[in-house]
């Protein structure tokens, strides 16, 4: 029997008043892959997410999880996924340890396979030592470890991970992603979701772009970033320098026009390596003065330019819960 | 069977907190402490209450009040819940849905445990005691408790339908804590105006506290324990299903 996806929507909808959380969206991610759902704040991440883990229910369209419908079957589909949300959802008052348990309880585990594997799940994120200690005194990192500990209790084989490193600085981040490497490679099957390129092309094998409810593109990684152009070369022009003559001599290595706004060429590039010092020994021939040069990976905002025409916008921030 | 054991593991987890937090029970038992002090020191020697000492009078009366308010940590913890997002890990494990509203107003009859053996003692200590066998002590313990589960689920209700912890707590006060006061438990219906003195007459507490004097005290019952018991059972009957309405509504968010 052909396994069946770890996920599977059609024509999915949810609206609240006039506003079109999800429309029309089909999704797709194979079991035992990495599914990354980008897309920047109000694109429809968390509802779509809510919707595939049973707390929320379309208004149209249907979805699968783990073979079962989310709606008709939730309960089936509660016993196969595991679910850290947006905003880590750990009670306070109990200490690591204790919600561990607890979730282990719930999930049937009985009494001492939860506390064996809470602890487990407590060394397994450098929280063992901070394990007897009330979640209200944790730091917000600890409080994702500990919510994607959560998840884990039951060794679900698909897990739902919502803005897993949002919020997050750069050493927790990296740690957060080593888990989900690991996790990956132990056979979980991961959806996540993000705002960030980088972090869908590290984890990611397949990626859905969605704003504002539709789904705008869908590929791997490299498919998604070959779309865009690849890297690029930015390079800031020292002030009353012939901006010009620097588009012209970067024509070279560009793939592409370059463009210059304000004192600044944006250059598309074909080949990362050996980029810069090309670069600069054309602009130091023509006479150009350059004040700054770097290279640029794309990032979410590129993608969304060159899929929608718009930038990201800049939404707030999503209030802390 | 799972719902009885997701109930269990709710339970302890509002226990747990409890213990964390236990300025919330110290809350809920000082301030009957300090009424049973006020009641028989202050406004005691000039409440008259034929044929019972003050304090054997005002005991049972307070506890029953004590024991309705202990509900009121079902009320606060839901509200709390519900704002935090913690719904959402409950909600998406495969565990009884009921067992998040079960949990808690089992975990306040183990409050209330506590509440009633404070209550009780302070009780002896200002002059009351019991006047009847061991039978109806019991009989009467297992009424309060009883009757304070009955209230949890005016509170799980008051808690799911309110905004806000803070909004719970005024509806408790403004509504509930004045509708204990219209009733035979601090001083005897007689005295008051007869228009007030039938809406008393008729307030289920009055049946409530009635009951438990005639259980602690051996006053005549009349109908009171059966219709305090009957009380009991019918605001668990409405408040139950009404709470499981308004949880389903208040997730559905
Ligand atoms: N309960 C709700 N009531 C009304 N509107 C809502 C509700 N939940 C979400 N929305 C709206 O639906 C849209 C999608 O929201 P959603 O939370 O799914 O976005 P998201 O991609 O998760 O965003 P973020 O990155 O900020 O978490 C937004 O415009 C949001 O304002
Ligand atoms: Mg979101």
């Amino acid at each position: 029997m052909p396994e069946s996806p770890a996920v599977e929507t059609h024509g999915l909808s949810k609206h609240y008043g006039d506003v079109h959380a999800l429309r029309d969206v089909d999704l797709r991610a194979e079991t035992g892959s990495v599914f990354g759902l980008l897309g920047p704040n109000g694109a429809g991440k968390t509802t779509a997410v809510r919707i595939l883990t049973t707390l929320l229910q379309p208004d149209g369209g249907t979805a699968r999880v783990a073979g079962f419908d989310v709606v008709k079957q939730a309960a089936q589909v509660r016993e196969r996924i595991g679910l850290a949300g947006q905003y880590a959802a750990v009670d306070e008052n109990l200490s690591g340890f204790e919600n561990l348990e607890m979730v282990g309880r719930l999930y049937h585990l009985g009494p001492r396979a939860s506390r064996e594997r809470s602890r487990e799940l407590l060394e397994d994120f450098q929280l063992a030592a901070d394990g007897d200690r009330l979640v209200g005194t944790y730091s917000g990192g600890m409080r994702r470890r500990l919510d994607l500990a959560a998840a884990l209790v039951a060794r679900p084989p698909l897990l739902f991970l919502d803005e897993p490193t949002t919020g997050l600085d750069l050493r927790s981040r990296l740690g957060l992603w080593e888990a989900i490497e690991q996790l990956v490679a132990e056979g979980t099957t991961v959806v996540l979701t993000t705002q960030y390129l980088d972090e869908a092309d590290r984890l990611a094998e397949r990626i859905a772009v969605i704003d504002q409810g539709r789904v705008i593109a869908e590929g791997t990684p490299r498919e998604l970033k070959e779309q865009i152009g690849g890297d690029r070369l930015e390079v800031q022009l020292c002030p009353g320098a012939d901006g010009e003559a620097a588009v012209s001599a970067l024509a070279g290595v560009a793939d592409g026009r370059p463009e210059l706004v304000d004192g600044l060429v944006r250059v598309p590039l074909r080949e990362r390596s050996g980029a810069i010092t090309a670069a600069v020994r054309r602009l130091d021939e023509a006479g150009v003065r350059i004040d700054d040069i770097a290279l640029r990976e794309p990032t979410l905002d590129d993608v969304f330019l060159q899929l929608t025409g718009h930038h990201v916008e800049q939404d707030d921030e999503p209030a802390e819960r | 069977m799972n719902a009885v054991t997701d109930t269990l593991v709710l339970a302890k987890r509002s226990l747990l907190r409890i213990r964390r937090q236990p300025d919330l029970l110290v809350g809920f038992t000082v301030q009957p402490v300090m009424f049973v002090l006020l009641f028989v020191y202050v406004f005691g020697g000039a409440i008259e209450t034929p044929g019972l000492e003050y304090a054997d009078f005002l005991i049972p009366g307070i506890i029953v009040q004590s024991m309705v308010f202990g509900g009121f940590v079902t009320a606060l913890g839901l509200a709390d819940d519900l704002k935090k997002g913690l719904m959402d890990r409950f909600r998406s494990l495969p565990m009884s849905r009921s067992a998040v509203l079960t949990g808690r107003t089992l975990a306040d009859v183990f409050s209330n445990v506590v509440q009633l053996v404070v209550m009780i003692g302070v009780g002896l200590l200002v002059g009351f005691s019991f006047k009847t066998g061991v039978l109806e002590i019991v009989a009467g313990i297992l009424l309060l408790l009883l009757i304070g589960y009955a209230f949890s689920w005016v509170f799980a209700f008051i808690g799911l339908t309110a905004s806000s912890a803070e909004a719970a707590n005024a509806f408790g006060f403004t509504v509930l804590f004045p509708m204990t006061f219209v009733s035979s438990a601090f001083v005897p219906v007689e005295s008051m105006p007869s228009w007030l003195e039938v809406v008393a007459e008729n307030n289920p507490f009055t049946k409530m506290v009635n009951a438990a004097r005639a259980l602690f005290l051996d006053t005549p019952a009349g109908n009171d324990v059966w219709l305090a018991v009957l009380w009991s059972l019918a605001i668990v009957a409405v408040f139950a299903p009404l709470s499981a309405w308004r949880y389903r509504r208040a997730i559905r968010r």
